[in-house]
């Protein structure tokens, strides 16, 4: 594998150039959203300035322009996720509206009150909240796989939970909140060994890493394109064709029919029956390049680089005594590193780091369940992708040493022990937790 | 350091030792007021308590888990608020969120929110305004609740 030419890439990212509080940016916020190259963003005022149209709609040039840009996305984004058939991916607002289909349009049809919906602590509130809703209208029993205090899933529970017959068997395939990596394949054989439908949340493996539909065998899979250097606006659910056929539509309107009278309709055929009213057929086009772009990088290399960069961040933090969420094991982990100081809340660091011009997600990353098993309210995270590089690593340090003396943290010693006697207004402070 | 001008700025000294303090930290039990609030952006949690004694905030804490600009606040709330009578408590939050949310000038702050000043460099992040104006917008609930 060829190592990446970040000083190249990096020229490609307009918005890397740009100071921050006088700083440089360095941006490790990635898991949460990735910056845009150039091609990406000129290939969305190429657009508007030059062929935008209502898609499927009209018999004139533009139309039929800009449906042929808007399907040539679904095209490539089939041989990028190794999907047999383009139409089997439906493109909707977000990853979260990709889940909401599914529970709407195919757990509302084919669930029945007492049937278990399986799915892990370490799951997005995306993956939780919709189930909850149906749990709430159908009467579904819903299950968890504990996660360990490592952060991993234990393998034998999650036999032990899908020998009790879960429908619907929905998990993570990498963890956005501390970045562990899950046996996905191994997963989703456990699950179809266990009769189990299979629905896996890959926003965060498929901009990372190679994914193959066709040999991952799940039935449901879905993720998001602007973590992927794609526009904002452009979510994906791919699902196995008999299933989607099986279902009914998730909304109704324009485009997702066949035929209406006043009495009833009949749908339109796949993607479109999922894809009712006008797309977001601009920001579909821009999604094109944005895979294109992945693909000439390469994943295989995108990952090593992210992964070394996340590592040598890992060391660093703990060097200096700071908690770093997940497994240990550096192939159990991604390009996310999910860390906190002790007794500095996750908000305080933020705005340290901040300063600093590094930018990090702090709080519960929308994972408030994962975050209470493994007792804390929040971390401070940094995710790294193909354009960050050696010198990010280093604001990071510095940004760690200046957060560690301002706030006077003193991991190594007994907690408050190093806390300098009080000043004036605090009106008699005690025991200090910096 | 260079550019720990700006870090000073944001945690003024003043704050740290409120945030350190434990002072009013805590729960009144029984009380007369009790209110809980959360902030959505970070998860984190806050109660209010209070005992009020002829028409006065006689004693006010707060428990939960905090940043540093939160938790300050709510220290500093607490001491302001102690001793008011409830329309003058009312008055006092409303002239602190002035303050964060309408840019108000610290001249106009009244003699009893003068440690608040120390968040004023907070409203150069709009984000972490919540952080200082959680503890006073859920005593304000505690006092709407209270009333009915």
């Amino acid at each position: 594998m060829i190592p990446l030419d970040v000083k190249k890439l990096r020229e490609d990212f307009p918005i890397l150039k740009r100071l921050v509080r006088g700083k440089p940016l360095a941006y490790l916020d990635n898991a949460a959203t990735t910056q845009k190259p150039r091609v990406v963003i000129q290939s969305l005022v190429d657009f508007y300035e030059k062929h935008n149209a209502n898609v499927h709609r009209g018999v004139h040039t533009l139309s039929e322009e800009s449906t042929n840009m808007a399907e040539a996305t679904r095209t490539k984004l089939a041989a990028f996720v190794g999907a047999s058939k383009p139409e089997t991916l439906i493109f909707t607002r977000n990853a979260t509206e990709s889940i909401n289909l599914v529970a709407h349009a195919w757990a509302r049809k084919f669930l029945k009150a007492g049937d278990i919906v399986l799915s892990t602590e370490m799951e997005h509130h995306s993956n939780i909240v919709p189930w909850q809703l149906l749990a709430a209208e159908r009467g579904i029993v819903l299950k968890f796989v504990p996660v360990e205090p490592d952060g991993t899933l234990d393998l034998e529970k999650v036999k032990r939970l899908l020998s009790e017959g879960p429908k619907l068997f929905t998990f993570t395939a990498l963890s956005n909140a501390i970045g562990t990596v899950n046996p996905v394949l191994e997963l989703i054989k456990l699950g179809k060994a266990a009769n189990a439908t299979i629905h896996v949340d890959a926003c965060q493996w498929a901009p990372h890493r190679p994914m193959d539909l066709k040999t991952w065998g799940a039935d449901f899979v879905s993720f998001s394109a602007h973590k992927m250097l794609g526009p904002t606006g452009i979510g994906v659910l791919w699902g196995r064709e008999e299933l989607l056929e099986a279902m009914d539509p998730f909304l109704g309107g324009g485009d997702m029919i066949s035929r209406v009278t006043l009495q009833k309709s009949t749908w339109n055929a796949l993607p479109y029956k999922f894809e009712a009213g006008t797309p977001n057929f601009a920001d579909q086009v821009a999604f094109g390049p944005a895979l294109d772009y992945l693909s000439s990088v390469g994943l295989d290399a995108i990952n090593a680089h992210e992964h070394a960069l996340a590592e040598k961040t890992r060391a660093i933090l703990e060097a200096e005594g700071m908690k770093v969420l997940g497994p240990a094991d550096s192939a159990k982990r991604s390009g996310v590193v999910s860390f906190n100081v002790p007794g500095l809340h996750p908000h305080d660091v933020g705005t340290a780091f901040d300063l600093e011009g590094v930018a990090v997600r702090v709080g519960h990353h929308c994972c408030q369940p994962l975050m209470n098993k493994l007792q804390c309210g929040g971390t401070a995270r940094a995710s790294f992708y193909l354009y960050n590089d050696e010198s990010d690593v280093e604001a990071f340090a510095r940004a760690l040493k200046r957060t560690l003396e301002f706030f006077k943290v003193k991991p190594t010693a007994p907690k408050g022990a190093e806390v300098p006697p009080p000043k004036s207004g605090g009106g008699g402070p005690k025991a200090g937790v910096l | 350091m260079e550019g720990d001008a700006e870090l000073q700025d944001l945690y003024r000294e003043v704050l740290l030792d409120y945030f350190r303090s434990t002072t009013r930290k805590g729960k009144c039990d029984p009380a007369d007021l009790r209110a809980h609030g959360i902030n959505p952006v970070c998860g984190d949690e806050l109660e209010i308590t209070a005992e009020l004694k002829d028409g006065k905030v006689s004693k006010l804490r707060y428990a939960g888990h905090g940043c540093v600009i939160s938790q300050a606040s709510a220290a500093m709330m607490a001491e302001a608020l102690e001793g008011a009578d409830i329309p003058k408590a009312k008055a006092l939050v409303a002239a602190f969120k002035t303050l964060m949310l309408e840019n108000g000038a610290l001249s106009a702050l009244p003699p009893e929110l003068e440690q608040l000043a120390s968040l004023e460099g907070v409203r150069k992040f709009p984000l972490r305004v919540k952080c200082a104006t959680l503890g006073w917008n859920t005593v304000m609930q505690g006092f709407e609740a209270a009333k009915s």
